[in-house]
């Protein structure tokens, strides 16, 4: 039982794991408050012969009170993710520098679909693997997501990202790895009867490797 | 204002006593029968949800071995006793509609909202009988319809309980057709027999109270039933009518949600969500204000800050149509929207917390009768709690991100269902047991059951949340196949174990449920010393409720008034000081 | 039926006492006898140059991939010395009127190595089409006929088999497994039984006819079809050949 969040391993991490541990932080508090004053009044206000409740109809500080401390502290939350919100999903926020990608989501499969050597997508020259996206580390990536089929989502958790893919509508979604290495990449929108096995991977290169993989890859592709 | 339409007299009923076994108690227009039958049929559902519940429980519990007795299901679901992948989104499909639809919204709304409404408000019968006793059998049939889908080719819909299209549309990405389509259709009929319902409450509310029953003297279990029934006069149309849109996408080619033909995919999620979350508190509202209802009884206490709690009621209801957009995050709505409903949301939270402090200012200095129902009402404060504050996380748009699609979603809307619903269902059930058929039920056996359902109910779902923050996806058949699942295996089969121990703990239940009814201690009229008007006629009440119509001199929860030496004081009894309500100009 | 009633009565949590009841009309008519002794022969012939096939990135399935020495690829034109196998042969014309032979044996096709084998297969209207999994991870058949009623069925486990049987006469259905993308069967559903698939070394045979003349129609998947006539004698044989160009 833990409610660690797992290692991060891209840039939202640290931001949504902040706001995470924020509202556990406060929803511990309430968590706690309620469930000891509880058992307390359980305890202490238990029936015993010879005793009579006290006939109180309510108070109106009391409800002043606890409406307006938790409005204030889920208004507070609110405004706090907000930034954060725009910061991943807002339709502005995709870095200009980010490499663009092509996902072709359908049935139980992810096919990206890599800018060749000209650095275009939409190009001759472009390549599509199958369950496998190659990204460096420390640089932003776009991925436009395209659902062939039914609903996919899009989910690395190590990244702490998700969006779905929906037939019909053009979905981009960016981040950028802080980590070398593999990561995986699930499903999180019930597809079919595949839904649960439709995984693939996201392989992290240093800047370094990235490029020798790309222009290796490209002259493979050039063979075939 | 309430007396001008009591217009059903009591004496108009006596001569129904003559009434053949069949129209007494299968095709009965008696409020309190169809509320029984209602009872009976949710409580079978809730049995059938639960199986399913377990044999996917076992499936990701011990993905490597057969479900015991899985022998039996045929092979299209289950050969060698290895649920099918099919089968099993089948099974997730289903466990939520029937839990839903067939189990929880009838438990509340069709049992409580029929029994209570009457009885409580000084009525003699729903304002509409025969469309009441119409509600339960289109009810019924489309139970039936909806477990008729386990039948037919292809197999039941396996599109998840939400339905969203493409996949629930088109047969080509599921492998089922007819199974959609009944599921389709029976949500419909459903949704017919969910309004003549609601109509029936929202009349008999307005118009056949008891003289004396003022707005602010109705008990809470009535002001939220009325809350409720305009929720789902309101909500239940929507669900209808993209049922239909979809039913008419699948078999007479249309294209409302068919991206490749002038629809929008994502217009079912808007149309779903617009019904599903006023529909979240349909399945809890009645639940809180039973529960208010039971805390004030059990506590000996006037309900603490009874308006607010009318209020912070009303103030869900509006709020609840505008926060649908927080299941659909992550959908690829536009993010402007996002933050919109994430405010929203973040408001809605804070009636609920109102109410909960409330229920604690209620107990607090009082003195507290821990009977059965009073177990279960503290039950449900202590563990809606926890799913009110897990949904914090999910309403703060960044982390909704992570957790959104994950086992946490499913901690939470068991806290709120379970933990609140069905903890509040129990609480209510044990209440009105002796009102329902006379017998009080075994006090013993039901506080053991409370505790074993107590306990095995937080072992099975308080570590889903640790799932969820682990990252394990929902609605997936095997974990098994991701790696970063694979180290949570010996906690799946921890929730599964505990799973199968809660579910084995209800036969406790329906032991003291059916032994009672027959063995059980003969009930007095009001064995809780309560207040309500419920408690003032014979146990089980005779047909027409009420001897002569009750006037009423006060509100619902004057316990331990200084006015009187009993701890309780009925909404009935008149005081030296009690002015005639006629008089009062009420 | 029977099946139903079982799983009633699992949900409705009851003792079943049910006994075996007969679970409903088996086709208990004996095959008909073969209409005659004399067969076609032939060899299917690729000329030109052989398309490459390609390959196939197995590296997240190893329990695939070792079942593949030398780099799995998709057979999608398959020449072995200038033979082509998988080319679906069927007599479209020249029959006398049914009921035709029924084929004794259930029709088989097998997912192993994440491949179909065989990758075309042919089977009478009403014959079982046994379809089995023998890699341990999950396959899903995916059915999408314009004739017959489509399926999508999974076989999550090494060992399962799936009957199906199709009820009108359709060439070719596609199967597909949404799981491993490139992989590809074909069924020709026929309504008798005279039909065959050319083997590795593009060889066919098709026996049991009657003395006459026949159309017969070829198909591969994607070099397209061809048809052509011959006659046959009484207990005897005829050849017929075909060449697909490259």
């Amino acid at each position: 039982m833990s409610w660690i969040l797992p290692p991060g391993a891209s840039t939202f991490a640290g931001d949504i794991d902040f706001l995470y541990y924020v509202i556990l932080v406060i929803t511990g508090i309430a968590f706690v408050v309620v469930e000891v004053g509880l058992l307390v009044f359980a305890i202490k206000y238990r029936a015993r012969p010879g005793r009579k409740a006290q006939y109180i109809q309510g108070s109106i500080k009391a409800e002043i009170i606890w409406t307006a401390v938790p409005a204030v502290t889920l208004v507070i939350i609110g405004l706090m993710s907000g930034g954060v919100w725009n910061h991943i999903k807002g339709r502005n926020s995709i870095p200009p520098n980010a490499i663009p990608y092509e996902v072709h989501v359908k049935q139980f499969e992810w096919n990206f679909t890599y800018r060749g050597p000209d650095g275009q997508l939409g190009t001759a020259d472009d390549f599509t693997l199958r369950n496998q996206l190659h990204i460096p580390v420390n640089r932003p990536v776009e991925l436009q997501l395209i659902a062939e089929d039914v609903i996919h989502s899009f989910f690395v958790p190590a990244f702490r990202v998700k969006q779905d893919a929906v037939p019909g509508m053009d979905i981009n979604v960016w981040f950028e790895a802080t980590e070398v290495g593999e990561y995986e990449i699930a499903c999180a929108e019930l597809c079919g009867l595949g839904h649960y096995r439709m995984r693939a991977r996201v392989i992290v290169h240093s800047a370094e490797d990235y490029q020798q993989w790309l222009s290796d890859r490209s002259a493979a592709a050039d063979e075939e | 204002m309430a007396t001008s339409a009591v217009s059903l007299e009591p004496a108009a009923h006596t001569e129904a006593h003559e009434l053949s076994f069949l129209r007494k108690y299968i095709f009965s227009t008696d409020h309190k029968i169809i509320g029984i039958q209602f009872l009976l049929m949710s409580f079978v559902f809730l049995l059938f949800g639960g199986l399913m519940a377990m044999m996917m429980r076992w499936q990701l519990g011990f993905p490597d071995r057969p479900l015991p007795a899985g022998q039996l299901l045929p092979e299209t679901m289950a050969p060698g006793g290895i649920l099918l992948p099919e089968f099993y989104n089948s099974l997730v499909t289903m466990h939520g509609t029937i839990m839903v639809f067939f189990a929880i919204m009838p438990l509340l709304v069709g049992v409580f909202g029929n029994f209570l409404i009457p009885l409580k408000i000084g009525a003699p019968d729903m304002a509409f009988p025969r469309l009441n006793m119409a509600s339960f059998w289109v009810a019924f049939s489309a139970g039936i319809l909806m477990m008729a889908g386990f039948f037919v080719e292809g197999g039941h819909a396996a599109a998840g309980w939400t339905a969203y299209a493409p996949l629930s549309a088109d047969p080509e990405w599921t492998g089922v057709s007819g199974g959609q389509q009944i599921w389709l259709l029976s949500i419909a009929i459903l949704g017919l027999a969910s309004i003549m319902g609601a109509l029936n409450y929202i009349t008999t509310v307005v118009n056949l109270r008891a003289p004396g029953m003022t707005w602010f003297r109705m008990p809470l279990s009535i002001w939220s039933l009325f809350i409720t029934a305009i929720l789902v006069l309101l909500a239940i149309p929507i669900l209808s009518g993209a049922a239909i849109m979809l039913f008419f996408d699948q078999t007479i080619g249309t294209h409302f949600f068919d991206w490749t033909d002038g629809g929008q995919v994502i217009l079912w999620q808007h149309l779903f969500w617009y019904f599903g979350h006023p529909e979240v508190y349909i399945l809890i509202l009645p639940a809180m204000g039973m529960v208010s209802d039971i805390i004030a009884n059990g506590s000996r206490k006037p309900v603490f800050g009874y308006h607010s709690m009318v209020f912070a009621l009303i103030s869900i209801a509006f709020l609840g149509w505008v926060v649908w957009g927080h299941h659909m995050f992550q959908s690829g709505m536009n993010p402007t929207l996002g933050m919109t409903f994430m405010i929203s949301t973040m408001i809605i939270a804070v009636p609920s917390a109102i109410k909960v402090f409330n229920w604690m200012g209620t107990m607090w200095r009082g003195n507290i009768r821990f009977h059965v129902p009073m177990l279960h009402a503290v039950g449900f404060v202590a563990m809606f709690v926890i799913g009110g504050l897990s949904g914090i996380f999910m309403a703060s748009t960044p982390v909704d991100i992570y957790i959104h699609d994950t086992y946490f979603i499913v901690a939470h809307i068991h806290y709120v269902l379970f933990g609140g619903s069905l903890f509040a269902i129990f609480a209510a059930v044990t209440y009105w047991y002796p009102k329902m058929f006379g017998r009080m039920m075994n006090s013993t056996l039901g506080k053991i059951h409370f505790w074993l359902t107590f306990l095995f109910y937080n072992l099975t779902f308080f570590p889903m949340h640790d799932l969820g923050i682990a990252g394990h996806m929902r609605r997936i058949y095997d974990p098994s196949q991701y790696e970063f699942l694979q180290p949570l295996a010996p906690l799946n089969r921890f929730i599964t174990v505990s799973a199968l121990l809660l579910f084995t703990v209800q036969i406790l239940f329906a032991v003291n449920f059916v032994m009672s009814w027959f063995n059980g201690k003969k009930a007095p009229e009001n064995p809780w010393d309560a207040n309500g008007l419920e408690w003032t006629v014979p146990s089980p009440p005779p047909h027409g409720n009420f001897a002569k119509v009750p006037t009423v001199y006060r509100g619902p929860y004057e316990y331990s008034s200084p006015l009187v030496e009993d701890d309780f004081l009925p909404q009935t009894r008149k005081l030296a000081s009690d002015v005639d309500p006629a008089a009062a100009g009420l | 039926m029977r099946r139903f009633w079982v799983a009633s009565c699992l949900f409705a949590f009851l003792a079943c006492g049910g006994g075996d009841g007969d679970s409903g009309g088996s086709s208990g008519a004996a095959a008909a006898a073969p209409l005659g002794n004399s067969s076609i022969t032939g060899v299917i012939s690729f000329a030109g140059s052989v398309p490459t096939n390609p390959a196939i990135d197995m590296a997240e399935e190893p329990d695939c991939a070792v079942k593949h020495s030398d780099g799995p690829t998709d057979p999608i034109v398959v020449v072995t010395d200038g033979k082509l196998a998988n080319v679906f042969i069927r007599i479209v014309g020249g029959l006398p009127d049914g009921p035709y032979p029924e084929p004794s044996e259930a029709a088989a096709i097998d997912q192993n190595g994440c491949l179909y084998s065989p990758r075309v297969v042919g089977v009478m209207v009403g014959q079982t089409l046994e379809i089995t999994n023998s890699d341990p991870l999950l396959h899903n058949i995916k059915a999408v006929p314009t004739e017959n009623r489509g399926f999508n069925i999974s076989q999550p486990r090494a060992g399962m088999t799936s009957p199906r049987t199709f009820n009108t006469p359709e060439i070719m259905i596609p199967l597909e497994c949404n799981v491993h993308g490139w992989m590809n069967a074909y069924v020709g559903v026929v309504e008798h039984s005279y039909f065959a698939t050319s083997a590795v070394d593009g060889s066919f045979t098709i026996g049991g006819l009657p003395a006459g003349t026949y159309q017969v129609a070829v198909w591969h998947e994607t070099l397209g079809t061809q048809s052509g006539d011959v006659t046959v004698e009484a207990d005897g044989s005829a050849t017929l050949n075909f060449t697909f160009g490259g």
